[in-house]
């Protein structure tokens, strides 16, 4: 029975990757006739000289052949008399290593392209590790232009030898390094007779022969797509069994419920089976009703479970780059939920291994990354498990798929929002893509505090911040209305409305709050409790101004000392030391004084 | 141990991917073009919802100008399996006249592009199955499994979604589409063995038979009804034909041909040297005609 390798080829841009591809295509006379007919005339097109260019066969996009060089991923299709081949051929270039990840995912083998005359390069280190990030067990490293060296032996072992310590970093199952000409055909479809001292196989023998097979013993889970449910006495859960075997009469658990049950039909397709295995799509009817629909997992692994939070190594794939706190949805397997990086642990440099700390990443950027889910879903690492433990972040606006990702470890408990630190005040920043600010405005009655810190607001939120103005006086009303105006108790409001602002600023909204706030023992108390998001805007409109105005007529109240206290006439206004921002606005209308601190505060936003 | 074979294989990917279609999108429409990929498709929708009913319906965009045998065959096999068959055409188009003979590729934006962008608008269908198999054509070797479409269903081949493992992603803004390719790893040959396979019933054109046929421009182009323009050189010769694919008439060319059986075919066709689309002319136009018709929202 002919069966099926899928594999993708890596390699510097000049490495001949595509070459190589077109060159086994062709040597293996299985390329159709009309195909060539037009590779001949592209190749006049493409003005590389007159003769036939193997590559031109892969470079298939026209924007591309305009460039000169592959962009994307093109898959190729060949029959030997022992194997069907699937070939993706993936870009060799930095800018793109997304789309190698595309390729390197979809294939149990690739070949990494190394130049003879180059050796183990930067971007060879990168193609590798990519290939065992994305789960490649199998490298064959094709060294290629040997005619440009002789068909040295020495310099054939020095790359091997390279090549093979830096596997020692990476968790491949087999190597084979092969010594070939991808232009002239060396040790591609035939032992060549260049390399005498190479008694292994061939490349494409050597394709034809590998086992790719992963563990047959592993047990059986089927992640289930569907219900089918055509009338009321079937109820049958759909999917593809992604490892190990079932029979009819064999137990199952049901997950996430955790019911057991015994397997009643099985269906591969439309024939009733005594037993299916790995790989084959299934209609699997059970011996009782049990709480089964998409995303849910029958299997017979007991060790199987769900979690809310787990490490992962993610690779960044959007131009939007990656950051803590970001909501996103996550794929793994026929599971779909919302999640949110909580952690960059550090970034993995591709090419060497080193780790490196990181706020957010970019594109073509792999890391470390902590991520929690919403609900618990069934998952697994993907040392274990490929389907259960391979992800997929969707954005949530621009629905582009932004990042992959592997699971390395689950933090199994059994709410992580019982747990403070799972979604920090940074994470609900980010979600509102602000940073959480308390903007304490102090002065005198009558300053322009309230009035101010309505106009700036508006401006806030008609830049889309989510913003929440804390109203001395108004406070006075609800809250504080059992304080009175003795030294203590407006010390005490000032403490309580402090701690209401640090709670908007944890809840991650920016906060107004425009209180008096005479002394700078207050002031202080007010900047510790909410710490680093605290600005003072001191409104300095000065004493003679703010009673000229006498808004509420309280300054006239407490020159008739009607008011026992009043700030500026009967209890002192301490002016603050070090304000962020200071505005008088005996001068200034109220949009320029808001133009004002509206610049001040950009630098803070 | 039981090891799937290649074509085990391939059929599981695609019935993974139409079940992924059926559990995710809000209004799937399998599009059916008759051909044998088509009929390799109705088969695999068949078979993955088994003993339910595909739960999508299937379309067929019309361009008046297929072969009779084709709407017959269309038509038989909606009746007996019971699948809901939408019909779709571009009636300015045809009030206009448009016809392969006097308008050359416009013929094809119209009646096949535009009506089909029209088809999908008038059921609002979020995702659209097709045929398309990468080693058919150099723009679709490229092209994603799940192909995503802006609202003017173009595709940018600059912008694709990247497609890990067996994660798709199928979400789509109100007005966006899918198009989904189940085929996309099949090639020619797979489509034959498996339609032998799984003894699946296709179109008589593809099997050889003496039909009224015009020899033009290295094709022998069937003379199908009285539609046909002859033009003063052309003689109607009655040869042994058959056609390797299906689609207007005027504009699909037949193969001499002995091969009566599905063996036989896959015999010419295991041993073939010029690959199917030689024989659609649309393709000959210009190197990168299909993806200029992909970037505008042909399949």
């Amino acid at each position: 029975m002919k069966k099926l390798l899928r594999f993708i080829t890596c390699g510097n841009v000049d490495d001949g990757k595509s070459t190589l591809i077109g060159h086994l295509l062709y040597e293996s006379k299985l390329l159709f006739a009309d195909q060539e007919k037009a590779l001949e005339l592209d190749s006049k097109v493409g003005s590389r000289g007159g003769e036939i260019d193997y590559a031109l066969l892969l470079d298939g996009l026209l924007a591309e052949r305009e460039q000169g060089i592959t962009i994307d991923v093109a898959y190729r299709y060949f029959t030997t008399d022992e194997r069907s081949f699937i070939v993706a051929d993936t870009p060799g270039h930095e800018e793109y290593t997304r789309n190698m990840a595309v390729g390197a995912s979809f294939a149990e083998l690739a070949i990494l392209l190394v130049d003879a005359t180059k050796g183990i390069t930067v971007q060879t280190k990168r193609h590798a590790r990519i290939c065992a990030l994305m789960g490649i067990r199998h490298i064959v490293v094709a060294v290629n232009k040997m005619d440009l060296v002789n068909f040295e032996q020495q310099r054939f072992e020095a790359i091997k030898r390279d090549f093979l310590t830096l596997a020692t970093t990476l968790d491949f199952s087999t190597i084979q390094v092969i010594p070939v000409s991808a232009t002239n055909g060396d040790n591609i479809i035939t032992a060549s007779a260049a390399t005498p001292w190479y008694e292994e196989l061939a490349l494409l023998p050597y394709l034809e022969a590998i086992n790719v097979e992963e563990d047959a013993l592993a047990t059986f889970t089927l992640p289930i797509q569907r219900v089918s449910r055509p009338n009321q006495d079937f109820r049958g859960f759909q999917g593809q069994i992604e490892s190990g075997r079932i029979a009819v009469g064999d137990e199952i658990i049901a997950l996430p419920s955790n019911e057991r049950a015994i397997v009643k039909q099985i269906l591969v397709t439309d024939r009733t089976e005594q037993e299916a295995v790995a790989g084959q799509p299934v209609t699997v009817q059970l011996s009782k009703e049990v709480d089964v629909s998409r995303g849910c997992v029958l299997t017979t692994d007991t060790t199987l479970t769900t979690a809310q939070k787990f490490t992962a190594h993610v690779l960044v794939l959007d131009t939007e780059p990656l950051v803590i706190g970001k909501n996103y949805l996550c794929k793994i397997g026929t599971q779909t939920i919302a999640g949110v990086i909580t952690a960059i642990t550090h970034k993995i440099n591709i090419e060497n291994g080193d780790l490196v700390a990181a706020e957010s990443l970019q594109k073509n950027e792999l890391a470390e990354c902590t991520i929690a889910l919403a609900e618990p879903v069934i998952m697994s690492t993907f040392n274990t498990h490929h389907t259960l433990g391979s992800f997929i972040l969707i954005d949530r606006l621009t629905h582009m798929t932004a990042a992959c990702g592997v699971i390395q470890n689950l933090e199994q408990t059994t709410s992580i929002f019982a747990q403070q630190t799972t979604v920090t005040a940074a994470i609900r920043e980010a979600q509102k893509q602000q940073r959480a600010l308390t903007l304490w405005f102090t002065g005198l009655s009558g300053a322009g505090k309230s009035t101010l810190a309505n106009e700036v607001e508006k401006r806030l939120v008609l830049l889309g911040h989510h913003t929440m103005l804390l109203d001395g006086d108004n406070l006075r009303l609800g809250l504080n209305k059992n304080l009175a105006f003795d030294e203590a108790s407006r010390s005490e409001n000032n403490r309580r409305i402090a701690e209401v602002a640090k709670l908007l600023n944890e809840a991650g909204l920016i906060t107004l709050a425009a209180c008096i706030s005479p002394l700078e023992q207050d002031r202080k108390q007010a900047q510790n409790i909410i710490g680093e998001a605290y600005i003072e805007i001191f409104i300095s409109t000065p004493l003679t101004t703010c009673e000229s105005r006498d808004t509420k007529g309280l300054y006239a109240k407490a020159r008739q000392q009607e008011i026992e206290a009043f700030t500026g006439i009967s209890s002192p206004y301490e002016t603050p030391k070090k304000p962020h921002i200071i505005v008088d606005t005996t001068s200034l209308s109220i949009e320029q004084a808001t133009d004002k601190i509206m610049r001040a505060l950009a630098s803070y936003l | 141990m039981t090891k799937l074979s290649h074509l085990d294989q391939l059929e599981a990917e695609a019935i993974y991917i139409i079940r992924e279609v059926a559990a995710l999108c809000e209004n799937p429409v399998m599009l059916y073009s008759i051909g044998k990929d088509s009929s390799v498709m109705l088969h695999l929708a068949l078979k993955a919802f088994y003993p339910e009913n595909p739960p999508f319906p299937f379309l067929h965009i019309d361009t008046t100008w297929k072969f009779k045998e084709m709407i017959e065959f269309r038509d038989r096999r909606a009746k007996e399996l019971g699948i809901e068959m939408l019909v779709h055409r571009n009636e300015d188009g045809v009030t206009q006249g448009i016809n392969p003979f006097d308008h050359g590729a416009s013929y094809t934006d119209i009646m096949k592009t535009e009506a089909l962008k029209q088809g999908l608008d008038k059921y609002g269908f979020t995702a659209a199955f097709g045929g398309g198999r990468r080693d058919e054509e150099k723009s679709r070797a490229k092209e994603r499994i799940f192909s995503f479409r802006n609202q003017q269903h173009a595709w940018d081949p600059k912008n694709q979604r990247p497609e890990m493992w067996k994660l798709y992603n199928t979400l789509v803004h109100k007005g966006e589409s899918m198009r989904v390719f189940p085929l996309s790893n099949w090639t020619e040959k797979d489509i034959w063995q498996y339609i032998h396979r799984e003894k699946i019933d296709i179109v008589p054109l593809y099997f050889a038979k003496e039909r009224p046929v015009v020899y033009r421009d290295g094709n022998y182009v069937l003379v199908d009804d009285d539609r046909f323009r002859l033009e003063p050189s052309d003689q109607i010769e009655h040869k042994m034909v058959r056609f390797r694919t299906l689609g207007c008439y005027p504009l699909t060319g037949g193969l001499l041909s002995e091969a009566t059986t599905l063996e036989e075919i896959i015999e010419e066709t295991l041993g073939a040297v010029t690959s199917e689309r030689t024989t659609r002319v649309i393709d000959q136009e210009a190197v990168g005609s299909m993806e200029r018709r992909k970037r505008e929202g042909y399949f």
